[in-house]
């Protein structure tokens, strides 16, 4: 049984911006489904005994001092953003209210 | 109908850091936009953030303080999601192993003592503020806050009304204020609040539909927006009509609340572990050493001002709340040791001058010994206690020692009737001989007690009033 069916794609290239149409739609979720699928053979190995982690590195408790180190220009960030008003970033107005 | 509300606050704390959650750009306020900000706060590839040392520890002291569980591994993950405020289109946040869970926060609404669940208190980092123009096709975005630490503090919920809900947060905010972590300010952003309120019937133990208030910016604002919001959903509820899951907008300006346009999905925010962040072990003996180094808290303040210093519940209520007042407090004593009448100019005309001029005891410069000797000299009865008022206001407005304003003579000419009525009368009493002098047509007789009586004020009796007043008396007599 397929997991990624067209639905499924089409909501994840919702939430991830993309727009994706027509037999787009259906190719990308064969293929999503066989990577899937693939994946899935790891869901026989025998998990009992083994500690769930987030991470794999044997590394806990990386910090640093609160100190300042040097920010960008404000040009250079202006410049990164596809508009702007400097020193301002633009974009579509985003209205709340 | 009559329904109980059910509430829940949610409150977003900046932290007081010199610099960001996960970089070392400044978190300067008020700094020029997008001056704050560097590869890993703008999420720019191939780039790696690590945590920042302070906020951590303040995370754990504020847990602490909020009796938290603290986590023994804690870990970050990202939310995900897209708004024009959000560079990396993610924000590191933490979900299934937050900082710390299960505290609580006692409150006192009249005699009424309540204890109200906290269900965590997690780290995360601040989106950038969005600036609108009105009227315009475009929105501007300032990223300088992107990164910034905050913690979020969510309570069960367990509050029952408005009023509850106002005393949570003042008191949340006390607590803060004494652990030294965030500057609380709420119209810098440096205290937010957003609340969920729903209703339901006596006696029906599950919940109603829950709306989220948002756009809240003070404590009396949440209290307003609750009542109204009460209101709403209860005449709601009575048409037979059901209520919504949604979020709205307080609109302070109509003191109502209205629909947020609602996003166009639901939230899905796909949360998963933040891959560049380890996890953190938080040893037992961290725990204890962030705990050893707490501060004596508004709570325990309270009753050792009622115990000690045997203030009323009310006057300790007032000086604790606010750790400036109660530490001005604590050191006007050194210089005049007896608490009521500290006290007393603290909650009285004190706290009126700042109310009065929207400052806060920061803004002014008052030294504690300086109301000390401003009680001295009351008690020395070289000031009035109409005079003293006058001259605090002078102290604050100065930022000089009233010993000094006294010895100056540059206080301002007293006009207090009462005490000029007084030396009035002491000269009277003192000079019998001049009193009959007088009577008997001699003029100078009135001069000389007017001399008299000018020295006695130090020459701050106004010499026209102090001529009228002595005659009325002469006049008067037998
Ligand atoms: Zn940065």
């Amino acid at each position: 049984m397929a997991v990624v069916t067209p639905e499924v794609v089409k909501q994840v290239a919702m939430l991830a911006r993309l727009r994706l149409e027509g037999k787009a739609l259906t190719q990308l979720a064969a293929q999503l489904d066989e990577i899937l699928q693939y994946v899935q053979q790891l869901q026989a190995v025998d998990t009992q005994r083994v500690e769930p982690t987030s991470h794999v590195l044997p590394l806990t408790n990386v910090l640093r001092k609160d100190e300042p180190t040097p920010s960008l220009s404000q040009d250079a960030v202006v410049a990164l953003a596809p508009a702007a008003q400097p020193p301002f970033v633009k974009v579509p107005k985003v209205i709340e209210v | 109908m009559n329904y109980e509300s059910v509430i829940g606050l949610e409150v977003h704390l900046q932290l007081s850091t010199k610099t960001k959650l996960f970089c070392g750009c400044l978190t300067k306020f008020g700094a020029p936009p997008n001056s704050q900000t560097c590869p890993v706060c703008l999420g720019l590839p191939g780039v790696l953030p690590v945590l920042n040392e302070q906020a951590f520890a303040w995370g754990i002291k504020v847990a602490l303080a909020l009796n938290c569980q603290i986590a023994n591994v804690m870990k970050f993950d990202r939310k995900q999601y897209f708004y024009p405020d959000l560079p990396k289109n993610f924000q590191i946040s933490q979900y299934d192993q937050p900082l710390s869970q299960h505290g609580h926060l006692d409150i006192t609404v009249g005699e009424q003592a309540k204890r109200i669940g906290i269900t965590r208190v997690h780290m995360e980092e601040d989106a950038g503020k969005l600036l609108h123009d009105t009227g315009g096709a475009s929105s501007f975005v300032d990223f300088n806050r992107t990164g910034v630490p905050l913690l979020e503090i969510v309570s069960e919920p367990d509050i029952r009304s408005s009023d509850e809900a106002y005393h949570y947060l003042t008191e949340l905010k006390a607590i803060l204020q004494y652990l030294d972590v965030s500057t609380c300010n709420m119209e810098e952003g440096s205290l937010r609040c957003d609340t969920n309120v729903s209703l339901r019937s006596p006696g029906v133990a599950a919940f109603g539909a829950k709306v989220e208030v948002k756009n809240l910016n003070s404590f009396r604002a949440v209290k307003l927006a609750l009542e109204y919001e009460t209101k709403r959903q209860a005449a709601q509820l009575d048409r037979g009509d059901r209520i919504v899951q949604e979020t709205r907008l307080w609109n302070a300006k109509k003191a109502i609340t209205g629909p947020m346009r609602s996003k166009e999905e639901a939230a899905d925010y796909r949360y998963f572990p933040e891959p560049d962040l380890v996890p953190f072990v938080i040893e037992p003996s961290v725990i204890e050493r962030v705990r050893a180094g707490l501060p004596e808290l508004p709570a325990q303040r309270r009753v050792r001002f009622q115990q000690r210093h045997q203030l009323s519940a009310y006057d300790a209520q007032g000086i604790a709340q606010d750790r400036a007042l109660a530490d001005l407090f604590e050191q006007a004593l050194e210089t005049y040791p007896k608490p009521k009448p500290v006290a007393n100019w603290i909650m009285g005309d004190l706290s009126a001058y700042l109310n009065a001029h929207a400052v806060t005891l920061a803004d002014v410069k008052l030294r504690p010994e300086w109301l000390g000797h401003l009680l001295q000299l009351i008690e020395e009865g070289t000031l009035s206690g109409k005079m003293a008022k006058d001259v605090l206001q002078q102290v604050l407005e100065r930022g000089v020692d009233p010993v000094e304003l006294v010895n100056q003579g540059s206080l301002r000419q007293v006009v207090d009737a009462d005490a000029l009525e007084r030396i009035a009368e002491d000269v009277v009493q003192a000079f019998p001989k001049s009193v009959e002098d007088y009577g008997k047509g001699k003029t100078n007789a009135l001069m000389y007690l007017v001399g008299q009586a000018m020295k006695r004020s130090q020459g701050k009796a106004n010499p026209e009033q102090m001529t009228e007043m002595l005659k009325r008396k002469l006049v008067s007599r037998p």
